[in-house]
């Protein structure tokens, strides 16, 4: 059943993580509200590879995640995840998701909100205990399984969305701004720690910041996007290795990179200048 | 204990006593203004103003308790208190049923409500069109359509009540449960849309759970409803056996046994109180595990 859903390409074994491939996306089409949301979006993410993308409010990296994540539709173009089309990728959980507000449910113990996706997947109850044990002593919580998430701080609210979204081991993650709400300190330490857990399980996360230290602190690639239409004006390869510490933080090369994405980003606001756009 | 909790249980004997207090200081009033007020009444400027404090118009409260004591009728058998007592619970018995009866049917319109906008679009209006009528009048016609169309429902004037007081009940818990479902946050419903979950697991893992904190007070509403719902309909058709009745015919005796009214009236007040702390109850129930500014 799953094979004849699948479409499966010659070179199935060494297919992108995410194909995104000739993506147009326009929001109210026809109408007078018409929004050129993307234009022209190619890009392809490796397996286990880490995707920051980048931009200015308005530039689409959000709705760019829910492309991939199928929550929104392309109006042309097609995104594919492991071969599979996005729709189906959604159906089989194939990824997991987190975003700015953790979006527990604040009626549910903490365990329990771990075990959410494997519930919807008819995990036995048995099977998403051991899982969701597995996961917290992934995020470093495992004395918080009976708590509820309000009695926990921001910080590991957060943590326990993350653990949520890995419980059934997906091989791709979705991030839209996970970190937003966090107070600097928790928020490159909880970035290490995402560094940690991904690299453990070879996860593929495509992250979407608009903290620039944050998008290359963490990715291989940083993808930069510009506003009206949205588009991936330039991608920034961060090769940094894999082994990032505290002391990344403070080496030239970051430095470098940091500085090159923030170029970036301001040749798309002197265009929108050129262009006698207001922003405000 | 924790300090928190020594806190809480402090406010809650508080509570508890500025209920009392509240009790003592109208019956003090009450029986005050019985004191010094005129006993025919008094006018101010040809304008009938202060009530008559006779003990016709105002019973001692001392006399309104003791009459409980008493027996109902002169060489009945028994007293007041069983009387009532038995009257009231007969009557939480059938608000009881509205109670449940009207928040599932308020649960259910709210559902079908929330999966539908068509639903929702058609039914409001004449939701809140119905809340404006009032069951005094109401409770005859429903009652005289029942009897008309089967002879077995004529005698069972209690199943009016009931109904009308379903009809009074479910709309504050349509209309809490209907904000709930549609006020669930964007960032939960996207994750359950990510897992691909369908509308009705959605509802019975996401936005139910969600509806919750406003189920909560709608059910208060709905307790108290329930209760004025029943007690009228049963003023209204003289439903027997119900508090209501109680009140009518007690009222009749009003000039040669003023008291008797009283007790009646406590009655159907406890009837209240007892409901209020069913649905209590039910709400501590649901809001368990809560953060506590929700609850």
């Amino acid at each position: 059943m799953e094979n004849s859903m699948t479409v499966s390409s010659p070179e199935a074994g060494t297919s992108p993580a995410v194909a995104i491939r000739g993506v147009n996306k326009i929001f109210n089409q026809g109408k007078p509200n018409q929004v050129d949301a993307l234009v022209d979006i190619d890009l392809d993410v490796q397996p286990g590879e880490f995707i920051s993308l980048i931009g200015p409010s308005g530039c689409g990296k959000s709705t760019l995640l829910r492309l991939v994540a199928d929550l929104l539709e392309p109006t042309s173009g097609s995104v594919t995840i492991h071969g599979k089309s996005a729709h189906q990728a959604r159906v089989d959980q194939d990824y997991g998701m987190a975003f700015q507000q953790s979006g527990l449910f604040e009626w549910r113990t903490v365990e329990r909100n771990i075990e959410l996706p494997l519930e919807l997947k008819g995990w036995d109850k048995a099977a998403r205990r051991q899982r969701s044990q597995e996961m917290l002593e992934l995020v470093k919580l495992p004395e918080f399984a009976k708590h509820m998430p309000w009695q926990l701080s921001g910080g590991m609210q957060q943590r326990i969305a993350i653990a949520r979204a890995l419980a059934s081991h997906p091989k791709l993650l979705l991030m839209d701004e996970p970190f937003g709400a966090l107070d600097e300190m928790t928020r490159e330490h909880m970035q290490a720690e995402l560094l940690r857990i991904c690299a453990a399980a070879g996860t593929t996360v495509v992250f979407v910041t608009h903290s620039i230290p944050e998008a290359v602190y963490l990715a291989d690639r940083v993808v930069v996007m510009s506003p009206r239409p949205g588009r991936i004006t330039e991608i920034v390869s961060v090769a940094l290795g894999r082994d990032r510490s505290e002391l990344t933080r403070e080496a030239t090369d970051f430095f470098a990179r940091v500085t090159e994405v923030r170029e970036a980003l301001r040749g798309i606001e002197m265009a929108d200048h050129a262009k006698g756009i207001d922003d405000r | 204990m924790t300090d928190a909790e020594r806190q809480r249980r402090r406010t809650r004997i508080r509570r508890a006593s500025m209920f009392a207090v509240a009790f003592v200081l109208v019956a003090v009033s009450w029986e005050l203004y019985k004191a010094v007020g005129p006993e025919k009444g008094g006018t101010i400027f040809g304008t009938r103003i202060l009530a008559r404090t006779d003990d016709r118009a105002m019973p001692h409260i001392w006399d309104m308790f003791s009459r409980f004591s008493e027996s109902e009728v002169r060489g009945g058998e028994d007293s007041v208190f069983v009387v009532v007592l038995r009257a009231a619970w007969y009557s939480f018995r059938c608000a009881l049923a509205a109670f449940v009866a009207g928040s599932l049917l308020g649960i259910g319109l709210a559902v079908l409500m929330a999966r539908f906008r068509f639903f929702e679009r058609a039914l409001m209006p004449y939701l809140v069109i119905s809340q404006t009528v009032p069951i005094i009048v109401l409770a005859p016609l429903i009652f005289s359509l029942m009897a008309y169309n089967s002879r077995e429902l004529a005698s069972k004037t209690w199943l009016a009540a009931v109904l009308l007081g379903v009809f009074l009940a479910f709309f504050p818990v349509a209309m809490g449960t209907l904000r709930g479902l549609q006020t669930t946050p964007s960032a939960p419903l996207e994750l359950m849309d990510s897992y691909a979950a369908g509308w009705w697991k959605t509802l019975w893992k996401l936005r139910f759970p969600n509806a919750v904190p406003f189920l909560a007070p709608a059910l208060r509403l709905a307790g108290a409803a329930a209760v004025v719902g029943v007690t009228v309909s049963e003023i209204s058709l003289g439903v027997r056996y119900g508090v209501g009745r109680l009140i009518l015919s007690y009222g009749q005796e009003a000039t040669s046994d003023p008291p008797k009214l009283y007790t009646a009236v406590f009655g159907a007040a406890a009837l209240g109180l007892v409901m209020a702390a069913v649905v209590v109850g039910i709400d501590r129930l649901l809001m368990r595990n809560r953060p506590p500014e929700a609850v």
